[in-house]
């Protein structure tokens, strides 16, 4: 590493930054030199991106100071913050599919140049730092990768001093973290600091200098991620014991729902395709999926709840019967159950009250008969899941665009759970959801699986997985490795799984 | 890169916790008031009394129960199309060729009518209407199929097919089915005495189309609260994601929807032949398929507020012939007004989710 | 089947397409940056009615396209007050706009109902014109003809290789990351709605005075809605939006010239060519769901607001 006599490139101190609901950074330090790669720590919602959008002049911080090489400086907009310096990659692409790689740098960049013009300087950044880019392909045909490569010579063309990188690896190959963590080392190399933004540990530890941890919006360490264990700084992350208070392992039973090879090519040109995916979820446990989305979450949910049918081989069996064929109303009437991972506009229907929402899974519940609806039924329904799953809200009647999104999460999964489904999927069953609502949906879940029902989980909080899973598999690129018991597995393992690393990243 | 030359109001849109229910009901008022006071301007450009010329648009034509018959008669097709429509709306099926069904409907119907109506007896009635009824419906049919078969947007089908329809109609009364004691005009023969609609009492022309119009808007209202069937067109219109999840298929939706619209534009039109009009005619209707789009959406798409705008619209109708006799204005002054009348609509409709909030932009930065 | 008659097919069909070309051509741009305006057959009558009444009363020409262009482009601004500004439905503002459209024209038409005008006279071209084949194949039509042709090269220039023009393609697939990355959102879209308002202007103004110089009411008959199939069909491309508009003018002149090519089928059948012609061309191109996923702009017929 470097010792040079300059003041560091960054440096905050005492950030605090309070939104009407949380305290997002609580009195946040953190120091990044001249070339070198600070790794910023946390897990979702420990404040991670409440910082980055200080630093990146999206919002301003209630209390606390900024000093840029040495001087107190005021960061009031992305383009003061570019001025300065500092160049971001965020975590998803602000990039338009139907236009060429040049052309969407010329739309992101300050300066009014043509794509044309562009093309060769692009072209001698791309080359100067192994960041192979074409400029005249179009987004679209390119992979996450190439994308994020995109990203990468837009901030560089700008010659930044800091380039902060968010959760970079979400959604990369192994063989593409390999390409970026090459890249930033020689970026680094040549002075140039980086901030990375990420909670795998392994990636950490192989490419960061230093790193800066956040838990629930204080700063819990800054260490040397070398010296450091995945464990210890596992447990800076998270804090208290991983395995807390571990569900009562059942004895499994019969298979309730079973995918054989089943292979699919989404009809989205953009989607993810599955591939040879075998799996299957007996009655009595939670079979968790862990993965960062775009790897086929959502192409493997809609296949399993019958939203998308479409040419496929190999098979999905719910308790013994094939279902490949069958829509999702169908597949309910032979006992599946679905929490999906969008509230609002899928889960539930934003102008229709709570009432009339338990009609959308409800209709063979009792609600409708002889074609008929029967708003008795639903209505208490509706009141009987409020109740049982302590919905906040006005009544049965209340729109559910006016739920908080802990509240409305609690009443969908209330909903499918007291259908008593004999299969569940649920799709990030606590995403953006408080912390008393997602005890109460943990608590249900292992409470249907003890019940008898088969539950599979898709999420990407590790967490989550490891509190209430019996066995978890990892999707990666369409592709499920095998399923393997939680107590045969560590956070890190999954993370490395998810991350597909090999030997080669731990060693950089 | 500022956003120039666009530069942000001085008034802010803030939407609304939760749709105002108040606004919704108020909406429509506010723009026929809107209309009429753009009526009022319009008169005194063209150099009439604007008092005059509006009593004479809205309060003359029902100044006897000839002219209340009229309103009625006039009503019933464009509640019937706009029932149907409203249905489709809300299920985010777009059916503008209304026009075009309730012309296949005429000529089913007619069609039926002109060949079939001695040997069918005291069945003629019914049958005809039925034919009608089946005509629009398969018109309907093309764009339902076309767009769950072929993804292709009904907007644009069901449209070309009103300019078929009465390309058809045309063509049939020029041929095969003109009166050939009719002086060579493009019609048919008159219908029998027999099957012409009843008239509801005698001294006006409104017929027994109207209560059974009314009829059908009870039997909407049914579908839509109280039958799953509307649940799920409801459902399918906002929340298309939703819809999907719940296993409704978009497919039978789109039918459904197109179906039920056809029908009643069809049963509209063969009720105007077999009423008023009492034989085929090249010119059937007013453009009622298309007055019933902005009838749906006055009404709220609702059954009750359909009813009501329907009238309303009816009385345009019946303004615009009132002014047209009286002040030598054109005919065309109704399309106009129509038109002014759906904008103000869509502008108050703004209100129902947006408040309106005079305050200078807060200065800090975004966040 | 002569060489004359040929010829008169093959111009008719041009003449017929240029209506097509102008409404269609600033309707692509319009649903570029992610507009769909349905007012397309409201604008054009607004805009044949006030050329001809502006033709007729002073005997100008060029004075009545200016009129065609202001009036059309009124209610395009209409339009983008209240779908981009006050964010109501496209669809039925669309409508409106049309039933507007056709009521107003109506209305202020009464007065123009069987008048004569003097419509554009073909151009004739210094040697050009008196070529033997050529001559009366390409080089005899009027002024607007060839200006459609100009047209369809500066949109193409514009919308591809111009920075406006990469502006409007990105506001049109992604208005939200536009505008993230500071780009003119509202402003692009009012400007490209305006554009298409002007063209449907020069399209109807085309209509009455060059194509049948005369002016009825609804004498548009549905070119508007062809026009918008066109750039469906057309999959959203400047050059295919051309060969389109000749594809529809010539099955228009093949109505038109049945007769004399030994075709006997009754008129009205006949007439209603046009009408199915773009139902079947919309059922070819929207079959394949990729199509439409690829090549539609992504943010079509949806609202944006910068606030919200």
């Amino acid at each position: 590493m470097n010792e040079r006599p300059l003041a560091p490139r960054l440096v905050l101190r005492g950030i605090t930054k309070r939104y009407p609901t949380t305290l997002a950074n609580d009195n946040v330090d953190l120091r990044v030199g001249v070339g070198e790669i600070h790794a910023l720590m946390g897990e979702n919602g420990a404040g991670k991106s409440t910082l980055m959008k200080i630093v990146y002049g999206v919002t301003r911080p209630d209390a606390g100071s900024i000093e840029w090489e040495g001087s107190t400086v005021g960061i009031h907009s992305p383009a003061e913050a570019r001025r300065l310096g500092v160049g971001m990659v965020f975590q998803h692409f602000a990039l338009f599919e139907t236009l060429s790689v040049a052309e969407n740098i010329a739309l992101a960049l300050d300066e009014r140049s043509t794509p044309a013009a562009l093309a060769p300087r692009i072209r001698a950044v791309a080359e100067r730092y192994g960041l192979p880019v074409d400029p005249q392909r179009l987004v679209h045909s390119m992979s996450v990768g190439e994308r994020q490569r995109v990203e990468i010579v837009r901030c560089l063309l700008q010659s930044p001093k800091l380039l902060i990188m968010d959760e970079p690896t979400s959604v990369l190959t192994p063989q593409a973290v390999l390409q970026l963590f090459g890249t930033l080392r020689r970026l680094a190399g040549e002075g140039m600091s980086i901030l990375y933004i990420s909670h795998k540990l392994d990636e950490i530890r192989a490419l960061c200098d230093s790193a800066t941890v956040l838990r629930a919006g204080r700063v819990s360490g800054t260490v040397r991620p070398r010296e450091e264990s995945n464990a210890s700084l596992a447990r800076l992350m998270v804090g208290s014991d991983l395995d807390d208070q571990p569900p009562q392992p059942r004895q499994p039973g019969e298979v309730r729902l079973e995918l054989n090879g089943y292979s699919m090519v989404p009809r989205d040109p953009f989607g993810t395709a599955l591939r040879q995916i075998d799996l299957d979820v007996r009655s009595g446990e939670i079979v968790g999926i862990a993965g960062v989305s775009g790897n086929g979450q959502k192409e493997l949910l809609a296949a399993l709840s019958g939203e998308m049918i479409g040419p496929h081989s190999g098979s999905i069996s719910l308790c013994g019967r094939r279902i490949d064929h069958l829509g999702a109303a169908h597949r309910r009437a032979f006992g599946l159950g679905f929490v999906p991972e969008e509230r609002l506009g899928r889960g539930a229907v934003p102008a229709m009250s709570l009432s009339e929402n338990a009609l959308l899974t409800g209709a063979r519940a009792g609600m409708v008969r002889h074609g008929l609806v029967r708003h008795r039924v639903a209505r208490a329904s509706a009141r009987a899941t409020i109740a049982a799953f302590k919905v906040k809200c006005g009544s049965e009647q209340s729109a559910a665009e006016r739920l908080s999104g802990g509240n409305l999460q609690k009443f969908i999964v209330g909903r499918e759970i007291r259908l008593a489904p004999k299969v569940m999927l649920v799709a990030q069953p606590t995403w953006g959801v408080d912390v008393g609502a997602a005890q109460l949906i943990h608590q249900s879940l292992i409470g249907l699986r003890d019940g008898g029902s088969a539950v599979l989980v898709i999420s990407e909080e590790l967490d989550e997985l490891f509190t209430i899973c019996d066995r978890i598999a990892v999707l990666t690129a369409g592709r499920l490795s095998a399923p393997q018991p939680r107590s045969q597995l560590t956070i890190e393992a999954v993370g490395l799984l998810m991350a597909g690393a090999t030997q080669e990243v731990a060693h950089g | 890169m500022a956003d120039f030359p666009w530069r942000p109001p001085p008034w802010r849109l803030e939407k609304r916790a939760a749709p105002s229910a108040a606004m919704r009901i108020a909406a429509p008022l506010i723009a026929a008031a809107a209309m009429l006071a753009t009526g009022f301007a319009i008169f005194a450009f063209l150099g009439r009394e604007p008092l005059t010329a509006l009593y004479m648009f809205f309060v003359e034509p029902l100044n006897s129960l000839y002219g209340v018959g009229e309103l009625l008669l006039k009503a019933t097709p464009l509640a019937l199309c706009g029932l149907g429509l409203a249905l489709g709306f809300t299920a985010n099926v777009w059916n503008i060729g209304a026009e075009g069904q309730l012309t296949l409907g005429a000529i089913c119907g007619g069609g039926v009518a002109l060949f079939w109506s001695s040997e069918l007896g005291r069945l003629a009635l019914p049958v005809i209407l039925l034919a009608g009824i089946a005509g629009g419906a398969a018109w309907a049919a093309i764009p339902a199929l076309l767009r769950t078969r072929f993804n292709t947007s009904e907007i644009l089908v069901s449209l070309m097919l009103v300019y078929i329809a009465q390309l058809l109609l045309a063509y049939l009364l020029r041929g095969a089915w003109r009166d050939p004691d009719g002086f060579g005009f493009p019609q048919s023969k008159a219908f029998d005495e027999r099957i012409i609609l009843p008239l509801l009492f005698d001294g006006q022309r409104a017929s027994i189309a109207f209560p059974l119009m009314l009829a059908l808007a009870a039997l909407s209202w049914f579908f839509s609260s109280r039958l799953f069937a509307g649940y799920r067109m409801l459902v399918s219109g906002q929340a298309p994601a939703a819809a999907a999840y719940a296993g409704f298929s978009e497919r039978r939706n789109v039918w459904l929807a197109l179906m039920i619209s056809g029908g009643a534009a069809g049963l509209a039109g063969v009720c105007e032949v077999v009423g008023p009009i009492g034989r085929l005619q090249t010119d059937i209707s007013p453009g009622y398929g298309f007055a019933a789009i902005i009838v749906a959406f006055v009404g709220r798409l609702h059954p009750a507020g359909i009813v009501l705008a329907a009238l309303l619209m009816s009385l345009l109708y019946l303004g615009g012939e009132s002014v047209q006799l009286g002040l030598q204005l054109p005919a065309a002054v109704t399309g106009l007004f129509q038109g002014i009348l759906l904008f103000y609509l869509l502008a108050a409709d703004l209100f129902v989710g947006f408040r309106l909030r005079l305050a200078p932009r807060a200065v800090t930065s975004s966040a | 089947m002569n060489a004359e008659f040929l010829i008169a097919i093959i111009t008719g069909t041009v003449v017929a397409a240029t209506p097509l070309i102008y409404a269609a051509l600033g309707e692509l741009v319009a649903e570029r940056a992610g507009v769909l305006n349905l007012g397309v057959e409201g604008m054009m009558l607004v805009g044949a009615l006030a050329a001809f009444a502006v033709s007729v009363r002073s005997g100008s020409l060029f004075a009545g396209y200016t009129a065609a262009i202001c009036a059309s482009m009124l209610l395009a601004l209409l339009f983008a007050v209240l779908t981009l500004s006050l964010q109501t439905n496209q669809v039925a503002t669309g409508l409106a706009l049309t039933l507007f459209g056709l009521g107003l024209s109506a209305f202020a038409g009464r007065k123009f109902l069987g008048l004569p005008i003097e419509g554009l006279r073909p151009l004739s071209l210094p040697m050009l014109s008196d070529l033997p084949i050529a001559g009366p194949l390409l080089f005899r039509f009027d002024a607007a003809v060839y200006g459609s042709i100009l047209l369809y090269f500066v949109v193409e220039r514009v919308l591809n290789h111009s920075r406006v023009g990469l502006q409007l393609r990105a506001v049109g697939e992604s208005p939200a990351i536009a505008h993230a990355l500071g780009q003119p959102v509202m402003s692009t879209r009012y400007l490209a709605v305006l554009f298409g308002g002007a063209t449907s202007g020069i399209a109807g103004a085309y209509l009455s005075t060059a194509l049948t110089p005369m002016w009825v009411e609804g004498m548009s008959a549905g070119r508007g809605w062809i026009a918008l199939a066109l750039v469906v069909f057309a999959t959203w491309k400047p050059l295919r939006v051309l060969l389109g508009a000749y594809l529809f003018g010539g099955v228009t002149i093949l109505q038109l010239h049945a007769q004399g090519l030994g075709i006997s089928v009754p008129s009205e059948i006949l007439s209603m060519l046009p009408y199915a012609a773009t139902i079947v061309v919309l059922v070819i191109i929207c079959r394949d769901p990729k199509t439409i996923l690829l090549n539609q702009p992504a943010s079509l017929g949806k609202s944006f607001h910068p606030d919200a």
